[in-house]
């Protein structure tokens, strides 16, 4: 496993604003074909962490690695040029458009001369089709379709078949099966392993210990800005991963006091 | 043990997968089903559906009165292609997330500054024509910048341009011209033509003559290409692209690489340039020009929008919609007037008409999103 190829590295990361510290001396590798779960509650700087990465922020200190060299990113769009996509819950996608639409905004497919130009519908739809059942969704057959009419899952799909698609290589989903259903979530999942598959290197975040068990590889769990595990597959049983979560507080001993 | 149920329920996914999974590569042939399903997803049918209903209740109602001859036709046709001509950019800008309401002073602007620019300066008519749309741009353009660089509803920003630019056109011309009505001489044959005339087609001639159409404004056929190329633009060229998936989710789009700041303030000057149009357009007709604010020309774009099947909320519309929504709302003001029905009934047909294409968008865009699980924006 670890003689893959490291895609992203952050080295001795810290990001502050203002005063307030918000992450601290965050060390992290992703290889490629390698799905890294981070962990953590809410507020413990995930957030902070994926956006440092996708160029939204800039580390205060410490260094991002991208194939071993050391990169700044003054603007998303740098990242994404780099081949950073980072995958929102249902962002990327257009709900009133047509699939096809949905999949090219931004880079039409265009057909004719000189100003003349034509969005070239046929080909987009195809591209946007065979992309995404490509990922093992067939149930979209029609480029036509509106996105509006995919079910969440579908569309988290889509999202994330287009950022390959346009040559991601490292994707961050930001919590891709939150508000999702058990049979939606595992639809997702499945893609996440079909990235995997192709090499990318995926990192995945989640509040649910369930998802990240069926896809990770490797795990992080951030306590108050900093990584308090970092653990490979099989190395942690359910329970621990729950406690870790919690920032270190005994879910059972919580899931007690709840009872009456 | 977690694995093994997560491995499971991927199965079953599979097996479902196979039943459906037959219609891969059939998405090429349309047959009847889904072509007729497609009419149906589309919205601007029922626009079109709408104006056919209104078209015949005016029709019988008006028949006595000349409603369908071609010169009771060209009574609402010319009215309808002023509101036609603001409404499509205003389509623009609501499928964009954004409205426009500063073009009721922008059309007199429109007006005042070429009648100013030729009797007052002696401009050549086409340069006047031209300050005219550059100083319509410009103030378009200011719209623009202070929606986007402030966040500030597209809706009070232009309220307030709105009231800014009414005082300017009268401050300005009392300082220039010393009035608030201006003058505008017959400026030359192609101007005259191409702007503000009355256009009649006859087929052959005398008694015996075929009338195509009678007493059509310029402005009708102005109202005609300018659809055709705004149809162009949204449906055709990727610009129109954007223009959905500006309205669709901005960040998303800025993300895909839209340039979407730069997007909505060229939507905010052609509105404004389409508003100068109908005001120079009126200017050459009547030979004059007033400072005099429309205010009603804003109520009457939007209407003309919403009933065209363009969601307030954005993100969708088409340009035949729109053109629809306008033929109808043209026919129902103006068509009045050939029934016996009370005047001061247009304002409750129209109110109606807007209700129900109001409620009629909505449970579009319920169908549209109903199968998604997403959360309501």
């Amino acid at each position: 496993m670890s003689d893959k190829k490291v895609v992203i590295e952050l080295r001795n990361v810290d990001k502050s604003f203002g005063p307030i510290d918000v992450l601290h001396n965050i060390n992290l590798k992703v290889r490629e074909g390698e799905v890294l779960c981070l962990l953590g509650d809410n507020g413990a700087g995930k957030s902070t962490l994926i956006k440092t990465l996708a160029g939204v922020h800039q580390p205060t200190r410490g260094e991002i690695l991208l194939d071993g060299k050391s990169v700044t990113f003054d603007r998303p769009k740098q990242a994404q040029e780099m081949g950073i996509a980072t995958v929102h819950q249902f962002g990327g996608t257009f709900p009133l458009m047509s699939i096809g639409r949905s999949f090219f905004a931004g880079v039409e497919p265009t057909k004719g001369w000189g100003p003349f130009k034509v969005f070239d519908r046929k080909t987009a739809n195809e591209i946007a089709v065979k992309a995404v059942q490509d990922f093992g969704i067939t149930r979209i057959d029609d480029g036509d379709r509106l996105v509006g009419g995919l079910s969440g899952g579908e569309r988290q799909s889509l999202a994330i078949a287009r950022a390959v698609h346009f040559g991601a290589r490292v994707l961050i989903l930001d919590e891709p099966t939150a508000a999702l259903g058990v049979k939606q979530a595992a639809h997702v999942l499945r893609i996440v392993n079909e990235a995997k598959r192709r090499g990318l290197a995926v990192i995945f975040i989640t509040h649910q210990v369930m998802h990240a068990m069926a896809v990770g590889d490797h795990f992080a769990v951030l306590i108050r800005g900093a990584i308090a595990a970092d653990f490979g597959r099989g190395e942690k049983t359910r329970e621990e991963i729950a406690d870790l979560m919690a920032g270190g507080e005994n879910m059972a001993e919580l899931e007690a006091s709840i009872k009456v | 043990m977690l694995h093994a149920t997560f491995s499971a329920s991927q199965k079953t996914i599979e097996l479902s997968f196979g039943k459906t999974g037959m219609a891969t590569n059939s998405n090429n042939q349309n047959d009847t089903g889904s072509s007729l399903l497609g009419l149906f997803r589309r919205p601007e049918a029922g626009a079109a559906a709408g104006f056919v209903l209104i078209f015949i209740f005016f029709s019988y109602f008006g028949w006595d009165k000349n409603f369908l001859t071609p010169l009771g036709s060209s009574t609402w046709l010319n009215f309808a292609s002023k509101v036609g001509i603001i409404a499509i950019p205003i389509g623009f800008l609501m499928i964009a997330g954004e409205l426009d309401i500063s073009i009721g002073a922008l059309i007199p602007a429109g007006g005042i500054v070429l009648a100013m620019g030729v009797e007052l300066y002696g401009l050549n008519i086409w340069l006047a024509v031209l300050l005219s749309f550059a100083v319509a741009g410009f103030i378009g353009f200011i719209n623009g910048m202070i929606v986007t660089r402030t966040k500030v509803p597209s809706l009070i920003v232009t309220l307030a341009t709105l009231f800014v630019i009414a005082g300017l056109n009268a401050y300005v011309s009392k300082q220039l011209a010393g009035t608030t009505q201006h003058s505008l001489q017959d400026v030359g044959v192609v101007s005259e033509f191409l702007m503000g005339d009355y256009h009649t087609f006859l087929i052959g001639e005398g008694d015996a003559a075929l009338t195509v159409f009678k007493s059509l404004q310029s402005s009708f056929f102005i109202w005609l290409i300018f659809a055709a190329v705004c149809f162009y633009v949204l449906h055709v060229s990727p610009w129109g692209n954007w223009i959905f998936a500006l309205g669709g989710d901005q960040e998303s789009a800025r993300n895909a690489g839209i340039p979407t700041s730069r997007l909505k303030i060229a939507l905010f000057m052609l509105s404004a340039m389409a508003a100068a149009l109908v005001g120079m357009t009126e200017a050459v007709l009547a030979n004059t020009a007033s400072t005099t604010t429309q205010f009603g020309m804003i109520f009457n774009s939007i209407i003309c929008v919403v009933v065209g099947g363009v969601l307030l909320t954005g993100g969708f519309g088409t340009v035949t919609g729109t053109v629809f929504g306008t033929l109808t709302f043209g026919i129902v003001f103006q068509g009045i007037n050939f029934t016996t029905f009370d005047k001061d009934l247009n304002m409750l047909f129209i109110g109606v008409l807007l209700l129900v294409a109001v409620l009629m968008n909505d449970s579009f865009r319920n169908w549209a999103t109903r199968a998604s699980t997403s959360k309501k924006k």
